[in-house]
Parts: C-alpha cells; sequence; structure tokens
C-alpha cells in the first residue's frame, strides 16, 4: 500500500537520494506552511510532488532554490546537511528551477538569456562570446530545440521561448532539476516534446522534481511520488504501486468517489447562434448552435482561436463578418457592454488582467456590470450593491473576510468565485468559460465543476473553453473541436473520447 | 457541496474608522498646522479680506483640478490644461475685437475648452495615443497658436460686466470665484463618489482591460474625462480673464504643473485608481495658505515654488517613512 511504502523499497542497489529534505518546518506569521516534511530526489529518477493548492508545494520549491530558509529541519546533499543562504548556493549545489513563468527578455539574443548572471568570461573578465554561442547551441540541441542562439528572443514563438528558459535551467551544470507545473502554457505536441526531454534528462542522472495538478502526466512521466497536504507529508513510493484514485485519497484526505458531477439537464430551444464568423488572422467559417440547459464544450490546442472567437463573440473584437442570433433575432455585439446587454458574458482565461479588478473591494467587482440594476438614475446605492453582492457570492460558497475586502487578498480559487458571481448577477442566458478550472486546485475545481452543473440544469446555456480532456469529456453535452482557427469535428455521445479528440485537434 | 452556510459580513470596520485613517485627515492636520503658523507668522494673516484675497492663489487651479483628479484617476493626464487657459482666452479676446458681449465670450471661453479637450481625447482614445505625449504635444501646439494670434500684443477692454466672474463678490468677502470653488467640488465630489459613472473610473483606473472586460466603455468614459477637464480649462480662463482684465499669450505659464502638484498632493495615486475630491479640496487649501503666508513673509516666487515641491515630497514621504519607522 502507498502510504507504508515509505521506506524505499529498494530495488537492486537503490540509489541514495541525491537531495533530500529531513522534517522541514517553515513558519511564516500565522500560518505553519510546511511541518516536518521529508523528500528525496534519487538520480535518474523523476519525482511528483502532489498536493492541492496551498499544501506546501511552492514553499518546498523556494526552499530548494535558497529563496526561503527553512526553520527546523535539514537539507542534506549526497548526505551531507547544507544550509542554502541564498538563490546562489542552492545553484552551486547543482539545484535548477524551470518555473511557470520564468523572467525572459524580448530583447537580448536567445544565447544572452540562456547565460545571463553566469556568461562565461574571457581572460579580461569580458563576456566570451563564441564561448557562449557555443555552449548555448549544445545546451539548445541537448534539449532538442533547433534555435539559432544569436537570434533575438522577441523573434520566437512561444513554444521556443519555453526551450529557451529549460535551457537557461540547464545551462548551470544541474544534478537536481525542478520543474514547476511546465506544461501549463503548452499545447499537446509541445508537451510530448517536454517528455522526452524529460527522458533525456533522467538518461543524463538528473534527478527530477516534477510538479503538476494533471494526473495523466504525473503518470506518464513519474517514477515516484511525494504527497503533501495542509503543509504535512502524507506519503510516498513509487509511482507504480498506487493508482489515480489512491493520489486522491492522499491528497484530500477522503474518498472522491466521482470528480465530475452528474448531470441532469433538460436541454431546452436554441438560444444562440452564430453563423459566418471570419477573422482576418485568428478564425474562419465558424458556425454553431447552443442550446438552453446544454454545456458545449470547446477543445483544441493552444493557438487554435477558441479565446480568439470567444472574445469575438462577447465584442471585444469585432469579427469583420460573421451574424449572431439570440433567441432567434439578429443582434450586433461591438462591444462587452452590447454582449452582457443581449444576455452573454465571458469569464475570460486571464484573471488576474481581464476577468478580475484585483484593487477593487469584493462587492464592487460583483456589481461592475451591474451598476445599473443596484443604481437610481445613475447613483450608486451601497444598500443594493451589498445586497446584490451577499446574495450571489453566498451561492459559489465564496470565502473572504468581508465583503469589502481588496479583491486581490483572496486566494486564486476564491477569485474566481468571485468573477463568476459578478457574471452570474448580470443574470445572463449564454455564459461562455474559458480555461475556468486552469491553475485552481483540486476543491475549487470540483466546486466550479458542480456548480456548471447546477448553472445548466437551471437553464443557463454554457460554453465552456478547455483544454484538459477529462474536463471535457466530463463537463461538456457535446464538443466543438477547433484547428488553425477551423471548426475540426464537432462530437457528442459515442463519438466522445480522448482519442478522436486528440485525433481532430491535431489533423491527424 | 459545503453543508455549513458561510457568513460574510460586509465591512470589518465603519466607514468612519476608515475616515479617520485616511490620507484626507492627515491633509487636514498639515493644513490645519499651516494655518496656525501663519497667524503666528504675520499680523496681516488673520484678517477678513486678507485671507478672502488668498484664495485667488487656488481656487482657479483647483477648478481644473477636479476633473484632472478624476482624469489620473482613470490611468490619463492632461498636461495641456494651461495652454487651453491661453487659447481660450485669445478666443475669447478675438470675439471681443469681434464686437461679442459677455454672453457671447463665455461661451467661447466655454466652447475653446471644450474644443481643445475633445482633440485631445480622441487623439488618445480613438488613436491609442499615450496621453502624456499628446499632451504635451497639445500644450505647445495651443499656446503657440496664441502667440501666432497675438505675438508680443495684448487685448484689453472686457467689459465692465464681464470683470464679476474674477473680482465680484457674491456675500461680504466671499468672491464669486470661491463660491464657484465650493460648488464644483460639491459636483464633482458626489459625480466621483455617488455615481455609476464615478465607479467606472476606479475601474477604468485599476485595471483597463478588466473594465473593458466588464462591459464598461472605457474609451467612452475616458473621452468624457478628456471634455470635462477641457471645459474646467475654459472656466477657469474666463475667471482668470476676468480678473486680470487682459489676454497675453503667456497667460497662466506653467499652471499644469501646479495642478497636477495639486491632485498629487490631495492623495490621488499618479498612476492612477485611487484618491478622492476632499483629499484634493483640502489640498487646494493647504498650497493657497503656504503660498500665502509665504507672500506675507515677503519670501521671493522662486523661492515658494522650492516651498512647495518640498512640501509635496514631504507630505507624500511623511506616511511612508511612518510605516519604515514602526518596522
Amino acid at each position: 500500500m502507498a502510504r507504508n511504502a515509505a521506506a524505499p523499497v529498494s530495488p537492486a542497489g537503490a540509489p541514495e537520494p541525491i537531495l533530500a529534505l529531513d522534517a522541514i518546518t517553515k513558519t511564516f506569521p500565522g500560518v505553519k506552511a510546511l511541518s516536518e516534511v521529508r523528500l528525496g530526489l534519487y538520480p535518474g529518477q523523476v519525482t511528483a510532488l502532489i498536493g492541492e493548492n496551498g499544501a506546501g508545494k511552492s514553499t518546498v520549491v523556494k526552499i530548494l532554490t535558497g529563496i526561503y530558509q527553512p526553520d527546523g529541519g535539514a537539507i542534506r546533499v549526497n548526505g551531507q546537511a547544507v544550509t542554502f543562504a541564498t538563490a546562489q548556493d542552492a545553484a552551486d549545489a547543482g539545484v535548477t528551477a524551470i518555473h511557470q513563468e520564468t523572467v525572459l527578455f524580448d530583447e537580448l539574443s536567445v544565447a544572452e538569456n540562456i547565460f545571463l548572471g553566469h556568461a562565461p568570461r574571457n581572460r579580461f573578465g569580458l563576456i566570451d562570446w563564441s564561448t557562449m554561442e557555443r555552449k548555448a547551441r549544445e545546451i539548445l540541441r541537448g534539449v532538442g530545440a533547433e534555435i539559432e542562439p544569436s537570434h533575438k528572443l522577441r523573434d520566437l514563438g512561444i513554444a521556443n521561448k519555453h526551450l529557451v528558459a529549460i535551457a537557461r535551467a540547464l545551462s548551470i551544470d544541474a544534478s537536481v532539476v525542478i520543474m514547476d507545473e511546465p506544461t501549463a502554457a503548452l499545447s499537446h505536441k509541445e508537451i510530448q516534446e517536454l517528455y522526452e526531454l524529460v527522458d533525456k534528462l533522467k538518461a543524463q542522472g538528473k534527478a527530477i522534481l516534477f510538479i503538476s495538478h494533471k494526473f495523466d502526466e504525473i503518470f506518464r512521466i513519474a517514477d515516484r511520488f511525494t504527497v503533501f497536504r495542509d503543509g504535512q507529508f502524507v506519503g510516498d513510493g513509487h509511482i507504480s504501486d498506487v493508482t489515480e484514485s489512491d493520489l486522491v485519497k492522499m491528497m484530500v484526505g477522503r474518498d472522491v468517489s466521482q470528480i465530475f458531477p452528474t448531470r441532469n439537464s433538460q436541454i431546452g430551444e436554441e438560444i444562440l447562434q452564430v453563423a459566418g464568423y471570419d477573422h482576418p488572422t485568428e478564425f474562419a467559417d465558424i458556425g454553431f448552435t447552443l442550446r438552453r440547459g446544454e454545456i458545449l464544450g470547446f477543445y483544441g490546442l493552444v493557438g487554435a482561436g477558441r479565446s480568439e472567437l470567444m472574445q469575438a463573440l462577447f465584442g471585444i473584437t469585432t469579427p469583420p463578418k460573421g451574424v449572431t442570433k439570440i433567441d432567434g433575432t439578429v443582434r450586433v455585439i461591438r462591444s462587452p457592454a452590447d454582449a452582457i446587454h443581449n444576455g452573454v458574458v465571458y469569464v475570460p482565461e486571464d484573471r488576474g488582467k481581464q476577468g478580475a479588478i484585483t484593487a477593487l473591494p469584493i462587492f464592487q467587482n460583483v456589481t461592475l456590470p451591474s451598476l445599473s440594476k443596484t443604481s437610481h438614475r445613475g447613483f450608486l446605492r451601497l444598500a443594493e450593491e451589498f445586497k446584490l453582492a451577499r446574495e450571489y457570492t453566498r451561492r459559489l460558497d465564496l470565502r473572504a473576510a468581508s465583503l469589502d475586502t481588496e479583491l486581490g487578498t483572496l486566494s486564486g480559487g476564491n477569485q474566481q468565485k468571485v468573477v463568476i458571481a459578478k457574471w452570474l448577477a448580470t443574470q445572463p442566458k449564454v455564459i461562455i468559460l474559458d480555461e475556468p478550472t486552469k491553475g485552481i486546485d483540486i476543491g475549487s475545481k470540483a466546486a466550479v465543476h458542480e456548480f456548471m452543473a447546477e448553472l445548466a440544469a437551471q437553464g443557463l446555456a454554457v460554453i465552456m473553453v478547455s483544454s484538459e480532456i477529462p474536463e471535457i469529456l466530463g463537463m461538456s453535452d457535446r464538443v466543438i473541436v477547433m484547428r488553425e482557427g477551423r471548426i475540426a469535428a464537432e462530437l457528442a455521445g459515442d463519438d466522445l473520447s480522448p482519442e478522436t479528440l486528440v485525433r481532430h485537434a491535431a489533423g491527424i | 457541496m459545503s453543508t455549513t452556510e458561510r457568513f460574510i459580513p460586509d465591512r470589518l470596520q465603519s466607514p468612519l474608522a476608515t475616515r479617520l485613517k485616511s490620507w484626507e485627515s492627515l491633509l487636514l492636520l498639515v493644513a490645519i498646522a499651516i494655518f496656525i503658523a501663519n497667524s503666528f507668522a504675520s499680523p496681516y494673516f488673520l484678517n477678513a479680506w486678507s485671507l478672502s484675497d488668498a484664495t485667488f492663489n487656488f481656487t482657479e487651479k483647483a477648478m481644473i483640478a477636479f476633473a484632472m483628479a478624476l482624469l489620473i484617476i482613470s490611468g490619463e493626464i492632461d498636461l495641456s490644461v494651461a495652454s487651453i487657459i491661453a487659447l481660450a482666452s485669445t478666443a475669447m479676446g478675438a470675439a471681443l475685437q469681434l464686437g461679442a458681449g459677455t454672453p457671447v465670450l463665455i461661451l467661447v471661453g466655454l466652447g475653446t475648452g471644450l474644443l481643445c479637450g475633445a482633440f485631445n481625447g480622441v487623439l488618445v482614445t480613438r488613436l491609442g495615443l499615450p496621453s502624456i505625449v499628446v499632451t504635451i504635444g497639445t500644450m505647445s501646439l495651443f499656446r503657440g497658436i496664441s502667440y501666432i494670434v497675438l505675438g508680443d500684443q495684448a487685448f484689453r477692454g472686457y467689459p465692465a460686466d464681464f470683470a464679476f466672474f474674477g473680482q465680484g463678490y457674491v456675500f461680504w468677502v466671499v468672491s464669486f470665484e470661491f463660491v464657484l470653488f465650493v460648488l464644483l467640488a460639491i459636483i464633482y465630489s458626489v459625480v466621483l463618489h455617488r455615481t455609476n459613472f464615478g465607479r467606472t473610473v476606479y475601474a477604468i483606473g485599476n485595471n483597463p482591460t478588466g473594465a473593458l472586460f466588464s462591459g464598461i466603455r472605457v474609451a467612452r468614459v475616458k473621452f468624457i474625462l478628456f471634455l470635462l477637464t477641457g471645459l474646467m480649462a475654459g472656466v477657469a480662463s474666463i475667471c482668470l480673464t476676468s480678473r486680470l482684465g487682459s489676454t497675453r499669450p503667456s497667460i497662466a505659464t506653467g499652471l499644469e504643473l501646479e495642478v497636477v502638484t495639486m491632485v498629487v498632493l490631495g492623495g490621488v495615486n499618479i498612476l492612477g485608481g485611487s484618491g478622492t475630491i476632499p483629499g484634493v479640496f483640502i489640498a487646494a487649501f493647504v498650497m493657497g495658505l503656504v503660498t500665502f503666508g509665504l507672500g506675507l513673509l515677503n519670501v521671493p516666487g522662486i523661492v515658494m515654488s522650492i516651498v512647495i515641491g518640498a512640501l509635496l515630497i514631504g507630505v507624500i514621504a511623511l506616511p511612508r517613512l511612518w510605516a519604515m519607522w514602526r518596522k
């Protein structure tokens, strides 16, 4: 059983961990982020660190990279106790991290980005450009990237930029590589390439710590696992000894019998008809319909044009051609204000920038699109605003100290609840959710899924854009797959399977 | 989902408690301190007429500062306001030469302000240019037109009834300008703090993209704010021209910086998103009292601008120093 696998089940000649955390404790004012946790990273093996948001994963990463210092316990490198007083100490000990969003510089060359801060020097103490380019080329080849080191970073696509970030992490001769949600921004194909890269690093004998919310990835790539819950060590072992539900049980501390809610909504009449949507660069020849009580999934690779299409529907970008019919009547939507007026609302993917106004209090975020309802002749009525905010935040089971708390102080999951509350308060007919559970923990995810099912059951028409196959399959009545700006397939019922989705999305 | 109904209170702190801890309270203390210091510094200070005179130091600037506060909260700025005053004054002078009476002069002054504001607004909201660059451009442009029209000449001979706006008194020592200043303070305070429009200004200033995605017509709101700022510059131009009784192209040179200083001193974040009209209202008094007090002590104008600059930095640094001290 996984829980008892804590003592290494030694295969022949089980190696010692390169890096081990022993009874590490870290306290912040008022919060015990980590309480005597342990973690071992072995050469040539991938260890998945698993836990909900707030379990202490990012604190561990910061301790391993010298950003935080633990209050108690020991860090051991090859059995020797060490202290990582600074990020430089950790780098010197051979620990490197690939973060979700590594800071790169568009105006510098690829080689400069890779070696920024530790560029090779010549005997005059100046940067040795030819050595730098040569080494950069070697590292890039090592990660399987065909990128010219002298090119400016801004001329590269997103995927190549990501490879540069990985090359940067590998440019210090690391024995331990930490990957913190490395696939969050990647398409299917890029993820496959990342897997190959991880296999290469394993073959070089590097120890890899892999942090991810996605179980399919964990089972594909990890050799070992360690589970944290609420800052405490729960268990570890070999991935081959456990099942997905074992891990979920360890993460949440209870049985999660079913990840997706059962749906029992009555699908009603057509409420939205989209025809002939055309955009000069992002999408072409789009047409679909949506019914009351239906959840319509939009699947595709990153860059397939799904978000752009939804933003056009919401009036952010006006499509040069195309007809939108709502309840059978043609509506002209030139701005989000028009869309909201016609009962179409959009919960964007980029919560921090587009969805929420984090510096304003919770209640003002909720009422922002509904001010015409809560006000009287253009004058604010605070009592009405609080009433509306109270009603909708309660429906979403929001957790906050008070309704006039600044939104930015809440956790990601709770911010997302406020953003959804804000749109429900407008009493829409159609709600578009763009990657609604991206980057939020399993508990909040389940709450959002359950709530979506509830909305559909109440007769709301839901469009859900998602890149997660289980979410698409678990929630949608019908799925539209987009590829390169066009509708590649419309699937329902028995046609819906991971294979068909991937096949249509990739065009195989 | 959850079985326990969670109760979230509306507020943790009463609005009064929040207000007492605010920037405005600190600024009010500063204003009172300067008032007391002034009354000790000069025997002529505590005199109804000299206090009334002192208000002219800030009333015209403050009228613009109210609109500018909204504009800066929304994340934009208008540095061309002093040049709008010059152009509006020049337009009124030109209308005067063509035989216009006081009502027409007023319309010309307000209309010029609105047109200039609309010009700035179109460049910023339609073409998406940064307002700081646009209004540095129009700052030269508007005043340049005044110089072309007037050269080293001046328009004089405004009608006697036109003098009321800058020199008239409504009641005893209470000038028309002061009454207008208080009225505008109330109007702008209500607009910013009590209306949907005011709320959208804050939303835009904090996150323009988020505001757009929330269905706010961001470009329209910003355009209106540029219009209002231009209009207020027109109002200030009428008052100033009336008070001086003449128009020269150099009128109100450098006033835009004093307006921005007043707004920032009033607690408006120069990067947008926060600030209040009561804060700007008190800041107007602080600046007026300081200049007047120094004037009574025969301090030259150049030194005055040093003092204003030091005051601005001092008042802004104070809360931060206080926070560092407590750490």
